[in-house]
């Protein structure tokens, strides 16, 4: 497999080898998935569209439904408006959603279709009261978070409007590019906080959806658009991950005027603490006895097993917003995260991680933005790990080097669970920690010598 | 056979030079075909007397890829074939990509018969994209020349285009066979693009001077030996034309910086 990956590295321009990224419509898709009745739309060639919603497929474990454009060589050539026309027509009288949500594809941003202006010449032929968004999702740039980013910016550019001449005590929430679970988990937070909120995109309960022996194309879930429209009237927004979430907020403020408060996901127990009091800022509330609770339990948990993982090193990769957070939780544990990297391009990656390190007094990590797992495997052989914490594409990896890899991010292809338990809050925590000191001693169960074979450990 | 490609500033008259080349070398009794690469596909216009022709491209679109050839080839004045690529309206879609489906397009319906001597391509404007350098990749066309007259802008454009051929030039086949000064009566353009194209390393192939006839034959959708075989311009263009069926003068050309380019216009355009 990869056992032939040299410790020295080379110099690399122009290539990567196995990239920690994807498609930017992957990420658009996903983000208009978490629109209640809401069909999503590739305006490009067919196998974009297949391709990305069978990525999505393998991680959710649900059909994901998304229709194309369907360019032809005539398409690219003439322009795909004719398509997107048709395709618009036929996708409200056939599949009957209540929104279309638009992502471009590097085939049709090439050829630099004007799908705002494809969109508003198609609306009035379209059934009375449907709504078409679209993002422009180039996968040349950035990554599929940078996709659900723009898709979710959509959202507020296309629906959000400011009807009310004061602000209303809601908060609006936008998750990043979490699971469903996590979601859901954010949604039981904030009710538990006792709090009024809009929180979209939500695909819980859209990409999680139950079996009920009926097929539901749209499933129950998914932020219906009428609240959507509605956040322009909040008093705030709460951006949960910077590189996810930001751009919709923003957008949010300069439309609305609603200003924006930007955090980390709020992955283990400092930057939950944070959500939790970045909310409470805004309704003065106290912290609900239940809550406490779930932290009491989550601290008690990282007391009793800190043995099992303080002082261990650790390799981290993924999405940029969940490896700031888990950078952050895992040094919380007394973890040192030794390599650190994500895909998706952007300094403040870095700038953030290094922070985070720095102010743990950790020196001579690997940080890096725009980077490869190549790299990363360079890294640690260089400088071993006992343990990464990453995406499917790490099994590689962690195969060669026999060291355990715990699971978290996208995509998961070839594990279960994502989809129904979470990561984030002080139960995501305690999760992680279940499935971290797991793989470690799972590791010690399997390869200890035998005199030290445990029964309590 | 050999494979010409013409390019040129826009409005430079590329298209109107290339048919009136085509006819005299058609005159000469060589079979000649024309592959028009502008979306406007008025690359024909003069040898077909004003025809309107179906473009690749439009028939690709209506009729789907099963294209029969002559639905796409019209054949006019000296027997000359002809073939519009066509393209999209103004401002949407690829243009450059339509080149490359409707040269591949040609190939795969047999236009490049064996008893052609010459394919011309008339190739709009500058190499903006990949798109419009499709003409001189690997296989196409060899043989590159470029259409300018004394202006800034057109030997601007020029070594521009130079640039463009010199990076396909290092690693194929491609080659600058001379500049065609098309004349704009401009002061001392004579020996302007004599220096302008020595410069390049190539040759100003032949100074087809500005005469009124060509505009009288392009009005009555003609090229001039079409239209009047006997006046002074016809001849002009049957030197052309015998200029590079004989021409063996190829290069690799050398573009020049933006200050040489300068100092060349000051010394013919002022100095002389």
């Amino acid at each position: 497999m990869l056992n032939y990956t040299k410790k020295d590295s080379a110099e690399r321009s122009a290539l990567v080898v196995n990239p920690a990224k994807t498609c930017q419509p992957i990420g658009a898709m996903y983000a208009a998935l978490g629109i209640h009745n809401c069909l999503p739309h590739s305006h490009g060639s067919q196998g974009c569209c297949s391709y990305h919603r069978m990525h999505l497929t393998r991680h959710y474990r649900d059909p994901i439904m998304s229709s194309t454009s369907s360019f032809t060589e005539g398409a690219c050539v003439f322009g795909g408006k004719s398509n997107l026309k048709k395709g618009l027509e036929n996708i409200f009288n056939i599949y009957n959603p209540d929104i279309v949500a638009v992502n471009s594809t590097c085939l049709s941003e090439t050829i630099g279709d004007d799908m705002g202006e494809i969109i508003k010449d198609t609306m009035p032929s379209l059934p009375e009261g449907k709504i078409v968004i679209h993002a422009n999702t180039p996968s040349y740039t950035g990554s599929h978070i940078t996709g659900f980013s723009n898709m979710t910016k959509a959202m507020v550019t296309y629906l959000a409007n400011a009807k009310a001449e004061t602000k209303n005590e809601t908060i609006n929430v936008i998750p990043g590019f979490v699971e469903p679970s996590d979601m859901k988990e954010i949604k039981r937070i904030l009710d538990l906080l006792g709090v009024k909120y809009i929180m979209f995109p939500d695909t819980s309960n859209v990409v999680n959806a139950p079996m009920t022996g009926r097929y539901q194309m749209y499933p129950d879930g998914g932020t219906p658009v009428k609240k959507i429209k509605k956040s322009g009237d909040s008093q705030i927004t709460l951006a949960l991950g910077e590189f996810s979430s930001k751009d919709g907020a923003y957008e949010l403020e300069k439309k609305c005027n609603v200003p924006s408060k930007v955090i980390k996901l709020p992955i283990g127990v400092k930057a939950t603490d944070n959500f939790i009091m970045s909310v409470l800022e805004y309704t003065g509330a106290e912290v609900p006895k239940e809550l406490e609770i779930e932290r009491g339990q989550l601290v008690d948990l990282m007391v009793d097993i800190h043995n099992h993982y303080h002082g261990k090193k650790a390799a981290i990769f993924g999405d940029p917003d969940t490896v700031i957070a888990l950078t952050e939780m895992v040094i919380s544990l007394g973890m040192i995260p030794v390599h650190v990297l994500t895909g998706t391009p952007g300094k403040a990656f870095d700038n953030k991680v290094n922070k985070i390190l720095s102010e743990a007094g950790i020196e001579n990590s690997n940080v890096q933005n725009a980077g490869d797992l190549m790299a990363l495997h360079q890294w640690i052989k260089n400088s071993p790990v006992d343990i990464l914490i990453g995406n499917t594409y790490g099994k590689y990896i962690a195969r060669a080097e026999n060291i355990p890899l715990v699971r978290v991010g996208f995509p998961i292809l070839d594990r279960v669970g994502h989809s129904y338990f979470p990561t984030v809050g002080y139960q995501g925590a305690i999760r992680l920690i279940e499935k971290i000191s797991t793989a470690f001693l799972d590791q010690y169960d399997r390869e200890c010598a035998e005199e030290d074979f445990e029964l309590v450990m | 056979m050999r494979q010409v490609a013409i390019y040129g500033k826009g409005g430079i008259g590329k298209s109107t030079t290339t048919q009136n080349l085509t006819a005299a070398l058609g005159e000469m009794g060589k079979e000649i075909m024309i592959v028009g690469c502008d979306p406007k596909a008025d690359s024909t216009r003069l040898i077909l007397g004003g025809l309107a022709q179906q473009t690749v491209l439009n028939t690709l679109r209506e009729e789907g890829e099963d294209i029969e050839l002559d639905e796409i080839m019209k054949t006019g004045f000296a027997n000359i074939r002809c073939v519009e690529s066509g393209g999209p309206e103004p401002g949407v879609g690829c243009a450059g990509r339509g080149i490359i489906t409707s040269i591949n397009m040609l190939e795969q319906l047999g236009a490049y018969t064996d008893n052609l001597d010459y394919v011309f391509y008339d190739v709009l404007g500058d190499v903006v994209c990949g798109g419009f350098a499709m003409p001189i990749r690997e296989g196409k066309a060899e043989e590159i020349y470029i259409v300018a007259s004394g202006e800034m802008m057109a030997m601007y454009a020029a070594n521009n285009i130079s640039k463009g051929i010199q990076k396909f030039a290092t690693t194929g086949k491609t080659r600058l066979g001379g500049i065609i000064c098309n004349s704009r009566n401009v002061d001392n353009e004579f020996e302007m693009i004599e220096a302008f194209a020595k410069e390049l390393g190539s040759q100003m192939i032949h100074f087809v001077p500005r005469d009124n006839v060509v505009q009288h034959a392009e009005i009555n959708k003609k090229t001039v030996i079409d239209y009047d075989p006997t006046v002074k311009q016809a001849d002009e263009y049957r030197t052309l034309a015998k200029a590079i069926d004989n021409n063996d003068m190829f290069v690799i050309p050398k573009p020049m910086t933006q200050e040489r380019l300068e100092e060349i216009l000051m010394d013919y355009g002022i100095m002389g």
